[in-house]
Protein backbone atom coordinates (compact mmCIF):
# COMPACT_ATOMS: atom_id res chain seq x y z
CA UNK A 1 0.00 0.00 0.00
CA UNK A 2 0.99 3.31 -0.46
CA UNK A 3 2.26 5.20 2.31
CA UNK A 4 1.44 8.77 0.99
CA UNK A 5 -1.95 9.28 -1.25
CA UNK A 6 -2.48 13.09 -2.95
CA UNK A 7 -5.39 12.54 -4.90
CA UNK A 8 -7.16 15.38 -7.32
CA UNK A 9 -5.22 18.03 -5.39
CA UNK A 10 -5.08 21.35 -6.65
CA UNK A 11 -4.92 24.49 -5.16
CA UNK A 12 -5.95 28.11 -6.68
CA UNK A 13 -5.03 31.30 -4.20
CA UNK A 14 -7.84 33.79 -4.47
CA UNK A 15 -7.76 36.95 -5.86
CA UNK A 16 -5.97 40.02 -4.24
CA UNK A 17 -7.46 43.59 -5.06
CA UNK A 18 -9.31 42.67 -8.23
CA UNK A 19 -6.77 40.46 -9.73
CA UNK A 20 -7.36 37.43 -11.33
CA UNK A 21 -7.32 34.34 -8.99
CA UNK A 22 -3.68 32.17 -9.02
CA UNK A 23 -3.49 28.86 -10.24
CA UNK A 24 -0.96 27.76 -8.22
CA UNK A 25 -1.15 23.58 -8.32
CA UNK A 26 -3.65 22.07 -11.35
CA UNK A 27 -5.03 19.09 -10.75
CA UNK A 28 -2.53 15.99 -9.16
CA UNK A 29 -2.26 12.30 -8.52
CA UNK A 30 0.64 11.35 -6.64
CA UNK A 31 1.18 8.37 -4.64
CA UNK A 32 4.24 7.57 -2.36
CA UNK A 33 5.27 4.51 -1.73
CA UNK A 34 6.84 3.18 2.03
CA UNK A 35 10.51 3.91 2.43
CA UNK A 36 10.79 5.86 -0.86
CA UNK A 37 12.50 9.18 -1.40
CA UNK A 38 11.20 10.80 -3.98
CA UNK A 39 12.52 14.18 -5.07
CA UNK A 40 9.83 16.60 -6.50
CA UNK A 41 11.72 18.86 -9.49
CA UNK A 42 10.66 21.87 -10.83
CA UNK A 43 11.45 25.78 -11.67
CA UNK A 44 10.51 27.90 -9.45
CA UNK A 45 6.62 29.14 -9.02
CA UNK A 46 5.49 25.77 -10.24
CA UNK A 47 4.10 24.72 -7.15
CA UNK A 48 6.18 22.46 -5.77
CA UNK A 49 6.45 24.29 -2.63
CA UNK A 50 2.49 24.35 -2.09
CA UNK A 51 2.26 20.85 -2.61
CA UNK A 52 4.80 20.03 0.15
CA UNK A 53 3.10 22.50 2.04
CA UNK A 54 -0.52 20.90 1.62
CA UNK A 55 1.37 17.40 3.04
CA UNK A 56 2.84 18.86 5.78
CA UNK A 57 -0.78 20.53 6.69
CA UNK A 58 0.44 23.94 6.62
CA UNK A 59 -1.96 24.96 3.14
CA UNK A 60 -5.34 23.53 2.44
CA UNK A 61 -6.22 22.26 -0.93
CA UNK A 62 -8.50 24.12 -2.97
CA UNK A 63 -10.09 20.25 -4.30
CA UNK A 64 -8.90 16.83 -3.59
CA UNK A 65 -8.15 14.93 -0.31
CA UNK A 66 -4.29 13.82 1.06
CA UNK A 67 -4.25 11.07 2.37
CA UNK A 68 -1.38 9.37 4.67
CA UNK A 69 -1.74 5.57 5.66
CA UNK A 70 -5.07 5.70 4.54
CA UNK A 71 -6.17 8.94 6.68
CA UNK A 72 -6.98 12.08 5.46
CA UNK A 73 -4.53 15.08 6.18
CA UNK A 74 -6.68 18.10 7.87
CA UNK A 75 -3.95 20.48 9.49
CA UNK A 76 -0.08 20.03 10.52
CA UNK A 77 1.06 17.65 13.21
CA UNK A 78 4.22 15.52 14.35
CA UNK A 79 3.65 12.68 12.04
CA UNK A 80 4.93 14.60 9.33
CA UNK A 81 8.60 16.18 9.80
CA UNK A 82 9.17 19.22 7.67
CA UNK A 83 12.66 20.81 6.66
CA UNK A 84 12.04 24.27 5.46
CA UNK A 85 14.47 26.16 3.27
CA UNK A 86 14.87 29.11 5.97
CA UNK A 87 16.52 28.48 9.09
CA UNK A 88 13.99 27.95 11.21
CA UNK A 89 15.79 26.50 14.60
CA UNK A 90 14.26 27.95 17.72
CA UNK A 91 16.51 30.81 18.59
CA UNK A 92 16.35 30.83 22.45
CA UNK A 93 17.00 27.34 22.54
CA UNK A 94 19.89 25.08 22.03
CA UNK A 95 21.19 23.06 19.65
CA UNK A 96 19.91 20.03 21.82
CA UNK A 97 16.99 21.66 22.81
CA UNK A 98 15.98 22.29 19.35
CA UNK A 99 16.44 18.25 18.42
CA UNK A 100 14.13 17.38 21.37
CA UNK A 101 11.36 20.37 20.90
CA UNK A 102 9.34 17.93 19.26
CA UNK A 103 9.58 15.28 22.08
CA UNK A 104 9.24 17.71 24.64
CA UNK A 105 5.52 18.87 23.06
CA UNK A 106 4.37 15.07 23.41
CA UNK A 107 5.40 15.07 26.91
CA UNK A 108 8.76 12.87 26.64
CA UNK A 109 10.64 12.85 30.24
CA UNK A 110 13.51 14.46 30.39
CA UNK A 111 15.73 11.67 30.35
CA UNK A 112 14.30 10.11 27.38
CA UNK A 113 14.74 13.77 25.74
CA UNK A 114 18.33 13.65 26.46
CA UNK A 115 18.79 10.08 25.15
CA UNK A 116 17.35 10.63 21.61
CA UNK A 117 18.95 13.90 21.19
CA UNK A 118 22.11 12.70 22.10
CA UNK A 119 21.77 9.47 19.37
CA UNK A 120 20.68 12.56 16.76
CA UNK A 121 23.67 15.03 17.64
CA UNK A 122 26.13 12.23 17.02
CA UNK A 123 24.35 11.02 13.68
CA UNK A 124 24.33 14.80 12.48
CA UNK A 125 28.18 15.49 13.51
CA UNK A 126 27.10 17.83 16.02
CA UNK A 127 27.83 16.33 19.18
CA UNK A 128 30.12 18.92 20.42
CA UNK A 129 28.03 21.67 19.65
CA UNK A 130 25.26 20.40 21.73
CA UNK A 131 25.43 23.59 23.91
CA UNK A 132 25.49 26.14 21.15
CA UNK A 133 22.20 28.28 20.53
CA UNK A 134 21.88 28.76 16.76
CA UNK A 135 23.14 32.06 15.79
CA UNK A 136 26.74 30.12 16.70
CA UNK A 137 26.09 27.86 13.92
CA UNK A 138 27.26 28.18 10.13
CA UNK A 139 24.17 27.48 7.55
CA UNK A 140 25.08 24.34 6.96
CA UNK A 141 25.36 22.75 10.81
CA UNK A 142 21.68 24.72 11.28
CA UNK A 143 20.37 22.82 8.80
CA UNK A 144 21.85 19.51 9.76
CA UNK A 145 20.13 20.25 13.39
CA UNK A 146 17.16 21.21 11.63
CA UNK A 147 17.15 17.54 9.87
CA UNK A 148 17.94 16.22 13.19
CA UNK A 149 15.17 18.29 15.09
CA UNK A 150 12.76 17.01 12.44
CA UNK A 151 13.95 13.16 12.52
CA UNK A 152 14.13 12.89 16.13
CA UNK A 153 10.60 13.21 16.63
CA UNK A 154 10.13 9.80 14.47
CA UNK A 155 7.52 11.50 12.07
CA UNK A 156 5.65 8.65 9.41
CA UNK A 157 7.25 11.06 6.56
CA UNK A 158 10.15 13.52 6.27
CA UNK A 159 9.42 16.74 3.72
CA UNK A 160 11.95 18.76 3.15
CA UNK A 161 11.62 22.10 1.20
CA UNK A 162 14.70 23.06 -0.50
CA UNK A 163 16.69 22.54 2.40
CA UNK A 164 19.97 23.01 0.82
CA UNK A 165 18.46 25.88 -1.14
CA UNK A 166 20.66 28.57 0.94
CA UNK A 167 24.27 27.22 0.72
CA UNK A 168 27.49 26.75 -0.49
CA UNK A 169 28.15 24.04 -3.21
CA UNK A 170 30.53 22.42 -1.17
CA UNK A 171 28.47 21.82 2.15
CA UNK A 172 25.45 21.47 -0.13
CA UNK A 173 27.08 18.12 -1.61
CA UNK A 174 28.48 17.61 1.95
CA UNK A 175 24.69 17.86 3.19
CA UNK A 176 23.56 15.47 0.22
CA UNK A 177 25.24 12.78 1.24
CA UNK A 178 24.64 12.92 5.02
CA UNK A 179 20.90 12.83 4.26
CA UNK A 180 21.26 9.88 1.90
CA UNK A 181 23.55 8.12 4.28
CA UNK A 182 20.60 8.75 7.08
CA UNK A 183 18.23 7.49 4.59
CA UNK A 184 19.92 4.76 3.65
CA UNK A 185 20.12 3.47 7.83
CA UNK A 186 17.06 4.63 8.97
CA UNK A 187 15.00 4.08 5.69
CA UNK A 188 12.25 7.34 6.34
CA UNK A 189 9.68 7.42 3.27
CA UNK A 190 10.88 11.30 2.01
CA UNK A 191 9.37 13.92 0.02
CA UNK A 192 12.48 16.42 -1.05
CA UNK A 193 11.38 19.55 -3.15
CA UNK A 194 14.68 21.01 -5.60
CA UNK A 195 14.87 22.83 -8.32
CA UNK A 196 18.56 21.22 -8.43
CA UNK A 197 18.88 18.78 -11.52
CA UNK A 198 21.78 16.94 -9.63
CA UNK A 199 20.35 17.02 -6.29
CA UNK A 200 16.85 15.80 -7.00
CA UNK A 201 19.16 12.62 -8.77
CA UNK A 202 21.62 12.20 -6.37
CA UNK A 203 19.61 11.21 -3.95
CA UNK A 204 16.13 10.12 -5.29
CA UNK A 205 14.81 6.55 -5.62
CA UNK A 206 12.25 8.73 -7.91
CA UNK A 207 11.95 11.73 -9.05
CA UNK A 208 8.87 14.25 -10.13
CA UNK A 209 8.99 16.60 -12.73
CA UNK A 210 6.51 19.68 -12.17
CA UNK A 211 5.94 22.12 -15.01
CA UNK A 212 6.12 25.98 -14.67
CA UNK A 213 2.78 27.86 -13.85
CA UNK A 214 -0.16 26.46 -13.52
CA UNK A 215 2.21 23.56 -11.85
CA UNK A 216 1.25 19.77 -13.16
CA UNK A 217 3.20 16.99 -12.96
CA UNK A 218 4.88 16.45 -15.85
CA UNK A 219 7.44 13.42 -16.07
CA UNK A 220 7.79 10.59 -12.91
CA UNK A 221 11.06 9.33 -12.89
CA UNK A 222 12.71 6.27 -11.66
CA UNK A 223 16.05 6.62 -10.26
CA UNK A 224 18.04 2.89 -10.33
CA UNK A 225 21.18 3.96 -9.29
CA UNK A 226 22.34 1.60 -6.68
CA UNK A 227 22.43 2.28 -3.02
CA UNK A 228 24.61 2.76 -1.17
CA UNK A 229 25.86 6.06 -3.02
CA UNK A 230 28.90 7.34 -3.05
CA UNK A 231 29.26 11.22 -3.99
CA UNK A 232 31.63 9.61 -6.86
CA UNK A 233 28.15 8.28 -8.69
CA UNK A 234 28.05 11.70 -10.15
CA UNK A 235 30.28 11.14 -12.37
CA UNK A 236 29.04 7.77 -13.46
CA UNK A 237 27.37 7.27 -17.05
CA UNK A 238 24.01 6.22 -15.67
CA UNK A 239 24.21 9.14 -13.53
CA UNK A 240 24.61 11.82 -16.67
CA UNK A 241 22.08 9.86 -19.02
CA UNK A 242 19.38 11.21 -15.89
CA UNK A 243 20.97 14.56 -15.72
CA UNK A 244 20.47 15.35 -19.39
CA UNK A 245 17.26 13.66 -19.89
CA UNK A 246 15.98 15.89 -16.53
CA UNK A 247 17.87 18.63 -17.48
CA UNK A 248 15.90 18.78 -21.25
CA UNK A 249 12.60 18.21 -19.29
CA UNK A 250 12.86 21.10 -16.69
CA UNK A 251 14.53 23.67 -19.50
CA UNK A 252 11.48 23.73 -21.28
CA UNK A 253 9.62 24.32 -18.22
CA UNK A 254 12.19 27.04 -17.39
CA UNK A 255 12.05 29.03 -21.04
CA UNK A 256 8.25 28.88 -20.86
CA UNK A 257 8.80 30.53 -16.91
CA UNK A 258 10.87 33.14 -18.20
CA UNK A 259 8.39 34.12 -20.64
CA UNK A 260 5.37 34.20 -18.44
CA UNK A 261 7.25 36.61 -16.20
CA UNK B 1 35.21 58.95 9.79
CA UNK B 2 33.31 56.21 7.76
CA UNK B 3 30.03 55.44 7.84
CA UNK B 4 28.92 52.41 10.45
CA UNK B 5 32.76 51.42 10.75
CA UNK B 6 33.22 50.49 14.41
CA UNK B 7 35.04 52.09 17.23
CA UNK B 8 36.90 51.11 20.30
CA UNK B 9 35.63 50.52 23.62
CA UNK B 10 37.91 53.12 25.12
CA UNK B 11 36.81 55.99 22.61
CA UNK B 12 33.54 54.83 23.50
CA UNK B 13 33.55 56.12 26.79
CA UNK B 14 35.66 58.66 26.60
CA UNK B 15 33.60 60.47 23.63
CA UNK B 16 30.97 59.84 25.88
CA UNK B 17 32.15 61.05 28.98
CA UNK B 18 33.77 64.51 26.54
CA UNK B 19 30.60 65.71 25.79
CA UNK B 20 29.42 65.48 29.74
CA UNK B 21 32.46 67.52 30.45
CA UNK B 22 31.83 69.90 27.34
CA UNK B 23 27.97 70.47 28.60
CA UNK B 24 29.19 71.74 32.07
CA UNK B 25 32.26 73.80 30.37
CA UNK B 26 29.24 76.34 28.49
CA UNK B 27 26.85 76.17 31.56
CA UNK B 28 29.84 77.07 33.49
CA UNK B 29 31.35 79.70 31.21
CA UNK B 30 27.40 81.01 30.57
CA UNK B 31 27.00 81.09 34.48
CA UNK B 32 30.66 82.02 35.49
CA UNK B 33 31.56 84.60 32.97
CA UNK B 34 28.01 86.53 34.13
CA UNK B 35 26.70 85.89 30.68
CA UNK B 36 23.34 84.39 32.57
CA UNK B 37 21.52 86.28 35.63
CA UNK B 38 22.01 84.24 38.65
CA UNK B 39 18.06 84.59 39.43
CA UNK B 40 17.52 82.24 36.00
CA UNK B 41 20.36 80.23 36.06
CA UNK B 42 22.30 79.22 39.04
CA UNK B 43 26.15 78.01 38.09
CA UNK B 44 27.22 74.80 38.70
CA UNK B 45 29.22 74.70 42.15
CA UNK B 46 25.59 76.49 43.09
CA UNK B 47 23.89 73.64 42.24
CA UNK B 48 26.27 71.08 44.08
CA UNK B 49 25.98 73.35 47.20
CA UNK B 50 22.19 73.16 47.03
CA UNK B 51 22.12 69.67 46.27
CA UNK B 52 24.17 69.28 49.42
CA UNK B 53 21.90 71.08 51.13
CA UNK B 54 18.82 69.32 49.77
CA UNK B 55 20.55 65.89 50.82
CA UNK B 56 21.44 66.83 54.39
CA UNK B 57 19.21 69.48 55.50
CA UNK B 58 15.89 69.44 54.04
CA UNK B 59 15.45 65.31 53.57
CA UNK B 60 15.98 65.05 49.80
CA UNK B 61 16.53 61.35 50.19
CA UNK B 62 13.42 60.90 51.44
CA UNK B 63 12.36 62.79 48.23
CA UNK B 64 14.08 60.59 45.81
CA UNK B 65 12.47 57.22 47.65
CA UNK B 66 9.20 58.22 47.55
CA UNK B 67 9.50 58.81 43.76
CA UNK B 68 11.17 55.95 43.16
CA UNK B 69 9.00 53.73 44.97
CA UNK B 70 5.69 55.80 42.75
CA UNK B 71 7.82 55.05 39.46
CA UNK B 72 8.47 51.69 40.73
CA UNK B 73 4.71 50.83 42.06
CA UNK B 74 2.65 52.34 38.78
CA UNK B 75 5.05 51.08 35.98
CA UNK B 76 4.77 47.61 37.80
CA UNK B 77 1.21 47.85 37.78
CA UNK B 78 1.55 48.89 34.41
CA UNK B 79 2.94 45.85 33.61
CA UNK B 80 1.50 43.17 35.25
CA UNK B 81 -1.26 44.02 33.20
CA UNK B 82 -0.39 45.35 30.08
CA UNK B 83 2.03 42.11 29.20
CA UNK B 84 -0.24 39.53 29.14
CA UNK B 85 -2.97 41.36 27.69
CA UNK B 86 -0.67 42.62 24.81
CA UNK B 87 0.44 38.82 24.59
CA UNK B 88 -3.00 37.69 24.11
CA UNK B 89 -3.60 40.74 21.82
CA UNK B 90 -0.74 39.81 19.59
CA UNK B 91 -1.48 36.25 19.52
CA UNK B 92 -5.40 35.79 18.93
CA UNK B 93 -6.91 37.99 16.45
CA UNK B 94 -10.39 38.23 17.38
CA UNK B 95 -8.85 39.54 20.88
CA UNK B 96 -6.64 42.06 18.80
CA UNK B 97 -9.49 43.41 16.57
CA UNK B 98 -11.36 43.69 20.26
CA UNK B 99 -9.26 45.70 22.10
CA UNK B 100 -7.20 47.22 19.45
CA UNK B 101 -9.15 50.17 18.80
CA UNK B 102 -10.13 51.50 22.13
CA UNK B 103 -6.30 50.96 23.50
CA UNK B 104 -4.95 53.00 20.02
CA UNK B 105 -8.00 55.77 21.04
CA UNK B 106 -6.68 55.32 25.21
CA UNK B 107 -3.14 55.85 24.57
CA UNK B 108 -3.19 58.92 23.13
CA UNK B 109 -5.30 60.61 26.18
CA UNK B 110 -2.11 62.63 28.03
CA UNK B 111 -1.87 61.02 31.52
CA UNK B 112 -1.28 64.43 32.57
CA UNK B 113 -4.92 65.43 31.25
CA UNK B 114 -6.53 63.07 33.35
CA UNK B 115 -4.87 64.57 37.13
CA UNK B 116 -7.39 66.55 37.80
CA UNK B 117 -10.41 63.87 37.22
CA UNK B 118 -7.63 61.82 39.54
CA UNK B 119 -7.64 63.91 41.78
CA UNK B 120 -11.38 64.20 42.65
CA UNK B 121 -11.26 60.20 42.12
CA UNK B 122 -8.49 59.37 44.08
CA UNK B 123 -7.50 62.31 46.23
CA UNK B 124 -4.07 63.56 46.37
CA UNK B 125 -2.77 60.22 47.98
CA UNK B 126 -0.23 58.05 46.69
CA UNK B 127 -2.82 55.90 44.70
CA UNK B 128 -3.09 58.96 42.30
CA UNK B 129 0.32 59.33 41.76
CA UNK B 130 -0.07 55.79 40.87
CA UNK B 131 -2.59 55.63 38.85
CA UNK B 132 -1.41 58.91 36.41
CA UNK B 133 1.69 56.42 35.98
CA UNK B 134 -0.48 53.47 35.00
CA UNK B 135 -2.89 55.04 32.69
CA UNK B 136 0.44 56.90 31.02
CA UNK B 137 2.39 53.87 30.63
CA UNK B 138 -0.17 50.71 30.13
CA UNK B 139 -1.97 51.34 26.74
CA UNK B 140 1.33 51.91 25.37
CA UNK B 141 2.82 48.98 26.67
CA UNK B 142 0.10 46.97 25.77
CA UNK B 143 0.31 48.12 21.98
CA UNK B 144 3.67 47.77 21.51
CA UNK B 145 3.71 44.35 22.91
CA UNK B 146 0.67 42.91 21.19
CA UNK B 147 3.06 44.42 17.67
CA UNK B 148 6.10 42.27 19.03
CA UNK B 149 4.13 39.17 19.94
CA UNK B 150 1.93 39.51 16.31
CA UNK B 151 5.42 39.79 14.48
CA UNK B 152 7.16 36.55 16.22
CA UNK B 153 8.36 34.58 12.68
CA UNK B 154 5.74 32.95 11.00
CA UNK B 155 7.98 30.09 9.87
CA UNK B 156 9.12 29.37 13.76
CA UNK B 157 5.32 28.65 14.81
CA UNK B 158 5.21 26.92 11.37
CA UNK B 159 8.20 24.59 12.21
CA UNK B 160 6.33 24.04 15.83
CA UNK B 161 3.29 23.03 14.13
CA UNK B 162 5.15 20.39 12.24
CA UNK B 163 6.81 19.25 15.24
CA UNK B 164 3.82 18.39 16.79
CA UNK B 165 2.87 22.00 18.87
CA UNK B 166 -0.65 22.77 19.85
CA UNK B 167 -2.32 25.75 20.32
CA UNK B 168 -1.04 26.88 23.90
CA UNK B 169 2.23 24.73 23.10
CA UNK B 170 2.84 27.60 20.43
CA UNK B 171 1.91 30.57 22.54
CA UNK B 172 3.53 29.38 25.62
CA UNK B 173 7.16 27.71 23.93
CA UNK B 174 7.25 29.56 20.39
CA UNK B 175 5.39 33.08 20.75
CA UNK B 176 6.56 34.22 24.53
CA UNK B 177 10.08 33.22 24.30
CA UNK B 178 10.44 34.41 20.55
CA UNK B 179 8.88 37.69 21.91
CA UNK B 180 10.29 37.86 24.98
CA UNK B 181 13.88 39.63 24.47
CA UNK B 182 11.76 42.77 23.34
CA UNK B 183 9.06 42.69 25.73
CA UNK B 184 12.01 43.45 28.10
CA UNK B 185 13.24 45.64 26.00
CA UNK B 186 9.63 47.44 25.23
CA UNK B 187 9.40 47.99 29.19
CA UNK B 188 12.78 49.63 29.26
CA UNK B 189 11.36 52.28 27.18
CA UNK B 190 8.13 53.07 28.77
CA UNK B 191 10.15 53.32 32.08
CA UNK B 192 11.44 56.10 30.62
CA UNK B 193 8.17 57.76 30.28
CA UNK B 194 6.82 56.79 32.96
CA UNK B 195 9.73 58.68 34.55
CA UNK B 196 7.98 61.77 32.84
CA UNK B 197 4.69 61.36 34.20
CA UNK B 198 5.49 60.81 37.90
CA UNK B 199 7.23 64.39 38.07
CA UNK B 200 4.14 65.67 36.30
CA UNK B 201 2.00 64.17 38.96
CA UNK B 202 4.40 65.28 41.40
CA UNK B 203 3.88 68.57 39.96
CA UNK B 204 0.15 69.13 41.49
CA UNK B 205 -1.41 68.31 44.27
CA UNK B 206 2.06 66.73 46.25
CA UNK B 207 3.59 66.82 49.67
CA UNK B 208 7.34 64.67 48.88
CA UNK B 209 8.84 63.38 45.76
CA UNK B 210 11.25 65.20 43.07
CA UNK B 211 8.29 66.88 41.42
CA UNK B 212 7.16 68.59 44.45
CA UNK B 213 10.58 69.48 45.49
CA UNK B 214 11.31 70.70 42.21
CA UNK B 215 7.60 73.05 42.26
CA UNK B 216 8.52 74.29 45.80
CA UNK B 217 11.74 75.66 44.57
CA UNK B 218 10.35 77.62 42.14
CA UNK B 219 8.49 79.41 44.52
CA UNK B 220 11.74 80.31 46.58
CA UNK B 221 13.72 81.00 42.89
CA UNK B 222 16.11 78.61 43.55
CA UNK B 223 17.16 77.28 40.60
CA UNK B 224 19.83 75.69 41.80
CA UNK B 225 18.01 72.93 43.76
CA UNK B 226 15.79 72.51 40.31
CA UNK B 227 18.55 72.06 38.71
CA UNK B 228 20.22 68.86 40.84
CA UNK B 229 16.28 67.74 41.14
CA UNK B 230 16.22 67.29 37.59
CA UNK B 231 20.02 65.92 36.96
CA UNK B 232 19.19 63.60 39.89
CA UNK B 233 16.05 62.20 37.66
CA UNK B 234 18.67 61.68 35.03
CA UNK B 235 20.83 59.68 36.83
CA UNK B 236 18.34 57.89 38.49
CA UNK B 237 17.34 57.08 35.08
CA UNK B 238 20.53 56.29 33.55
CA UNK B 239 21.05 53.01 36.20
CA UNK B 240 18.11 52.00 35.51
CA UNK B 241 18.62 52.10 31.79
CA UNK B 242 21.85 50.10 32.40
CA UNK B 243 20.35 47.75 34.88
CA UNK B 244 17.66 46.75 32.20
CA UNK B 245 20.17 45.85 30.21
CA UNK B 246 22.46 44.25 32.10
CA UNK B 247 19.45 41.99 33.14
CA UNK B 248 18.10 42.01 29.73
CA UNK B 249 21.60 40.33 28.28
CA UNK B 250 21.92 37.85 31.34
CA UNK B 251 18.40 36.75 30.42
CA UNK B 252 18.26 36.34 26.50
CA UNK B 253 21.78 35.23 25.90
CA UNK B 254 21.08 33.97 22.86
CA UNK B 255 19.46 37.12 21.48
CA UNK B 256 22.33 39.21 21.56
CA UNK B 257 25.73 36.61 20.78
Amino acid sequence: MSKLVIDNVSRIFPAVRGGTPTRALEPTNLSVADNDFVTILGPSGCGKSTLLRMVAGLDTPTTGRILLDGKAITGPGADRGMVFQSYTLFPWLTVSENISFGLRERGVSQRERNDIARQWLEKVGLTSFANHFPKQLSGGMQQRTAIARALANDPKILLLDEPFGALDNQTRALMQELLLGIWERERKTVIFVTHDIEEAVFLASRTVVMSARPGRIKADIPVDLPHPRHYTIKTSPAFSDLKARLTEEIRVEAVLAAEAH
Amino acid sequence: MKPLAPISSTARVVLGISFFVLFVAAWSYATFGGFVSKTFLANPLTMLDDGWLLLTKQGFLHDIGMTIWRVIGGFVLAALFAVPIGILMGAYKPIEAFLEPFVSFARYLPASAFIPLLILWAGIGELQKLLVIFIGSVFQLILMVAVSVGSVRRDLVEASLTLGARDAGVLKRVLIPSAAPEIAEILRLVLGWAWTYVIVAELIGSSSGIGHMIIDSQALLATGQIIFGIIVIGIIGLISDYAFKAANRRLFPWSII
